[in-house]
Order: structure tokens, then C-alpha cells, then sequence
């Protein structure tokens, strides 16, 4: 999403109001969007999540299946997280292999989840060395109006939050489904990730499409239920001082914990 | 990876990791400014067992040519392992993690790197990890900065680089491989010191919010050391004995 004029103008007018204290859409600094996640929106999926962050969309599906271990892992459970824009989410996306920005998007939100254990991968072992059960949580962007990486994140927690494994026993060295036996995905403890943007010298929480095309910088915090920072990733082509990278910190698990209950509301509300 | 032994005592009682340093201590640093003839600029550094080499070229004609602007040159950095740089062979094409490190150490570089003197150019920065043992990116910007200078290309400072990280429950300097496949925290942070700005800032791993703040101080005190030893390979090339 290349500068032009137009967001130069947009950039300066963003700014004015940011040294006023206000925000384009009339939001306070550190305050997102609003959130809607309707969970189980794909019932063929394991578990599945639509969730709106004001204009950006996303749809996360999560399938479980049985899959080969890694060869270190014999007595863990996989689980991988992706992210794709579609072409119909934002005239500039093409299709064709992920650049750069959507890698990262991808693993940043993979990585957010990962690292605060939220599902518990010992639990998903059906032979061990041999067998364990794979936990697919696959987002897609449908339409964009900045901020991807929250709003996947968002959305894959929601739908593994939903999600249930069917049974497999090991049968004649073949993982073989037992019917009708689904339990939840084992699930440790809810990470919530808050992207803040430094524009000038203030940090907003949330940009939205015009302010992510504003920003200096970013910087992408994940928390977990206990308060804890479990991950984080920086970007763009500008600093934070010491003193920001602290407040971002404080921002993001106090903000987290807002954003957590309405993760566990859309759970409760979905069974 | 490597394999992990589970013995291993990560921090003894004596507060001694697992490769004799101390909590606060970084692995041994070497950097050479230069040493690679047709790049405009290079650097290798030895950061405990890691062996980097950066060359970078520029500022030059940018190709293909819709990638250039017209406000101002653009910065393009490619980091690259070898196969025979890890334990087991790695694929030589770009995988996605290399993609994404290539990013985040092009965001680190650009507040340093004065691109805006140059417009429609590109400053092209190649990294290559000869040998890699964890903390690849860190020293991988360390030794970029000092080839960009090496280049002679204008910069506003150098961006010095370290990680801090949770091991055995304690904050420590520059997370070495053994300690980062079985510590709990690595922390990655790109610094440039007189500008005292951040540039880059990774982290995975469970941090409490006490944790968070004296892991970032840590780190950025682990840069203030990587910097001295980046500004030496500089004076030793350009006014010691050990120029070339």
C-alpha cells in the first residue's frame, strides 16, 4: 500500500489532531476499535471465528487432524498458525506467493499464540513418536482497513477457543477416528495481542487503515491470562525510546485484559 | 536444531552459565571493518560461534527500476544462512524465517541510514550467515551498521545489537544457542546509542511485566558494549595499523 499524495495530506491532518489529543475517528489513544466475533461461522471447520475490528475482517477456520510428529517432538502435539490476505480484501493485494509483510503477519501471529501456550500440545499425543494430533488455525483477510495482525490474532483465538478434537485411537499402527467423541481443545490460557502505532512522538493503540499508513512504527505485544508479555515484534522504519518500549508494555496488558473478557464472552456466548 | 541435553545446568550457584560467562556478560566479539574487495562496503563479525559476513553496495542504480522512489533511495537488505551453517543441511532458498529477519534488520538500519540524500538509488546490504549459533540476527545488524559506514554512506549512528533473554528464571546478557533452545525468554534489540532510539525489538517468551522492563535495560546495556567493539573495527581500519 504504496504513499501517495493523498496520504501525505491524510498523514498531516492525522497528526494535527494527535497534537489536540484526538484521533481521526474520534476514538481516545488507546482505545480499539470495536470488536465483534461471532464464533463458529464455518461449521464444517473444527472451530471457526469471523471477527470484525472496526472495518477489518477476518475469518479464521481451524481444522484437527492426525499428523506425523517432528522428529524432536515425539510427545507433542502440533500446532501452526497461518495468515493470508485475500485479493478481494484490498484493490493493491494480488495474488500469487506471500511477500515480505504478509510472512511476517503470518508468523507474528503465530508466534504470539505459541509463545503464551495457549493450547497445551502434550495433550494432543495419540501414539507417541509415531502419531499426534495437528491443530491448524488458518486466518484469511476478507477486508482490510489496518491492523491485520491483531485482528488475526483475535480471530484465530477465538475459533480455537470454539474448537473440537474428535478422538483417535491407535488401531493396527493407524490413528482411527472413534465417532461421536469431541472434546475441547486443551487450552492453557487466552493471549491477547495489542499493536500500537508511533506516529510523531504519540502511540495509538489500533491503527486504523489511514493510520497504519501514517505510522513511523509499530510495535506488536502479546499478553497472557496471568498479566505476563509473551511475545512481541517491532516494525517499521523508525525507533521507540526506551521509556515507549515500557509504556507499550504497560498499554498492552492493561488494554489485553479488556479485549481477553470479550474473547471469553464470544466463547461462552458460542457453546 | 541441536539437540538438547538435559543435564546441562544452565546457571549454576555461582550465578555461571552453561558456557562459563557471567549473567551480564556477552560471548566474544570480533569485528572486522572490510576485508571484501568489489562490495563498497563490508564487515564480518564473530559473535561467540557465529560467523557473518555483510557486503553492501550502493548507492546505485536501482533495478527493476519500479522499485526506486523518487523521494528517496531505499534501503534493501537480503539475510541468507548456508546450508552448511546449521547442524543438519539447510535448504539454500530463502525460508520464510530468513524473509522475516530480512525485514526486521532492514527496519532496524533505516532510521540509521540517511536515505533521503539519495533518492532514486537503492543501498543494497547482503548478509550471510557462514556460521550460525543463535543470536544470527543481532550480530548479523551489528556487523551491517559497520559495513554501511564502511561504505562511506551518511548515517544519522550505527545500530549495535544483542539479545537478553529468561534463563533458569534470571535476566541475562545475550542468549547463546544452548540457552535459547531450553531458556524461557529471548529478546533480540537493536539499539543505536547516541540517538538513544530502539530499532529493534523481538521477543519470545514468557516475561512478567518486572521481567519485561529489566530485560529491555539489559539488552540495551549489551548494545552499549557491541557499539565500543563496532566503533574500534571502524578506528582500527581507518586510523590503526590493522587497516588494509
Amino acid at each position: 500500500m504504496t504513499s501517495s499524495v493523498l496520504d501525505d495530506l491524510k498523514k498531516s491532518q492525522i497528526l494535527e489532531l494527535l497534537e489536540q489529543g484526538k484521533r481521526v475517528d474520534g476514538r481516545a489513544l488507546d482505545e480499539p476499535r470495536e470488536i465483534s466475533i461471532e464464533t463458529n461461522a464455518i461449521p464444517k471447520a473444527n472451530g471457526s471465528a469471523r471477527v470484525r475490528l472496526g472495518e477489518t475482517e477476518v475469518i479464521c477456520g481451524v481444522k484437527i487432524q492426525p499428523d506425523r510428529p517432528f522428529p524432536d517432538m515425539g510427545d507433542k502435539g502440533i500446532f501452526i498458525c497461518t495468515a493470508e490476505l485475500l485479493p478481494l480484501s484490498h484493490p493493491t493485494v494480488e495474488t500469487g506467493p506471500p511477500g515480505p509483510d504478509v510472512i511476517e503477519l503470518a508468523r507474528v501471529v503465530d508466534r504470539g499464540i505459541r509463545e503464551s501456550h495457549m493450547i497445551d500440545v502434550s495433550q494432543l499425543v495419540i501414539e507417541k513418536n509415531k502419531s499426534v494430533v495437528g491443530v491448524f488455525a488458518d486466518n484469511v483477510v476478507v477486508d482490510y482497513d489496518g491492523n491485520l495482525f491483531d485482528a488475526c490474532s483475535y480471530a484465530a483465538t477465538a475459533a480455537l477457543l470454539s474448537s473440537k478434537t474428535p478422538k483417535w485411537n491407535w488401531v493396527d499402527d493407524t490413528p482411527t477416528l472413534v465417532e461421536g467423541e469431541e472434546t475441547p481443545v486443551p487450552i492453557a490460557t487466552i493471549p491477547v495481542s495489542v499493536t500500537m502505532a508511533k506516529i510523531g512522538n504519540h502511540i495509538i493503540v489500533d491503527p486504523n487503515g489511514d493510520e497504519w499508513a501514517s505510522m513511523d512504527s509499530r510495535i506488536t505485544i502479546t499478553t497472557d491470562s496471568d498479566g505476563n508479555i509473551c511475545a512481541l515484534q517491532k516494525g517499521g522504519s523508525d525507533g521507540f525510546s526506551q521509556d515507549d518500549i515500557n509504556r507499550c508494555g504497560e498499554i498492552s496488558i492493561h488494554v489485553g485484559a479488556k479485549i481477553r473478557e470479550k474473547l471469553k464472552q464470544a466463547q461462552m456466548v458460542g457453546q | 536444531m541441536g539437540g538438547r541435553d538435559a543435564t546441562m545446568v544452565l546457571l549454576d550457584e555461582n550465578g555461571i552459565r552453561c558456557d562459563g560467562r557471567k549473567v551480564n556478560e556477552p560471548r566474544r566479539i570480533m569485528i572486522k571493518a572490510g576485508g571484501l574487495k568489489n562490495a563498497d562496503g563490508s564487515a564480518y563479525i564473530e559473535f561467540g560461534d557465529n560467523k557473518i559476513l555483510v557486503g553492501v553496495f550502493g548507492p546505485r542504480d536501482v533495478h527493476p527500476k519500479h522499485m526506486s522512489n523518487t523521494d528517496t533511495g531505499i534501503l534493501r537488505v537480503r539475510y541468507h544462512m548456508e546450508p552448511f551453517s546449521v547442524g543438519e543441511r539447510k535448504n539454500p532458498a530463502p525460508s520464510r524465517r530468513e524473509i522475516e529477519i530480512s525485514k526486521v534488520i532492514k527496519e532496524a538500519l533505516e532510521p540509521a541510514v540517511m536515505l533521503d540524500k539519495f533518492p532514486r538509488t537503492a543501498v543494497d546490504v547482503f548478509i550471510e550467515v557462514l556460521q550460525a549459533d543463535g543470536g544470527t540476527r543481532c550480530a548479523a545488524l551489528s556487523a551491517a551498521s559497520v559495513a554501511l559506514a564502511d561504505a562511506g554512506i551518511p548515517m544519522r549512528d550505527m545500530v549495535a545489537a544483542c539479545a537478553a533473554g529468561k534463563v533458569a528464571d534470571t535476566i541475562v546478557l545475550d542468549v547463546n544457542n544452548e540457552e535459547d533452545q531450553a531458556g524461557q525468554a529471548d529478546m533480540p534489540i537493536g539499539y543505536m546509542p547516541n540517538l538513544e532510539k530502539i530499532t529493534l525489538l523481538q521477543l519470545d517468551g514468557v516475561l512478567t511485566p518486572e521481567e519485561y522492563t529489566k530485560c529491555v535495560q539489559v539488552g540495551v546495556d549489551g548494545c552499549k558494549i557491541v557499539y565500543d567493539i563496532q566503533k574500534k573495527a571502524l578506528q582500527d581500519k581507518y586510523f590503526g595499523n590493522g587497516g588494509d
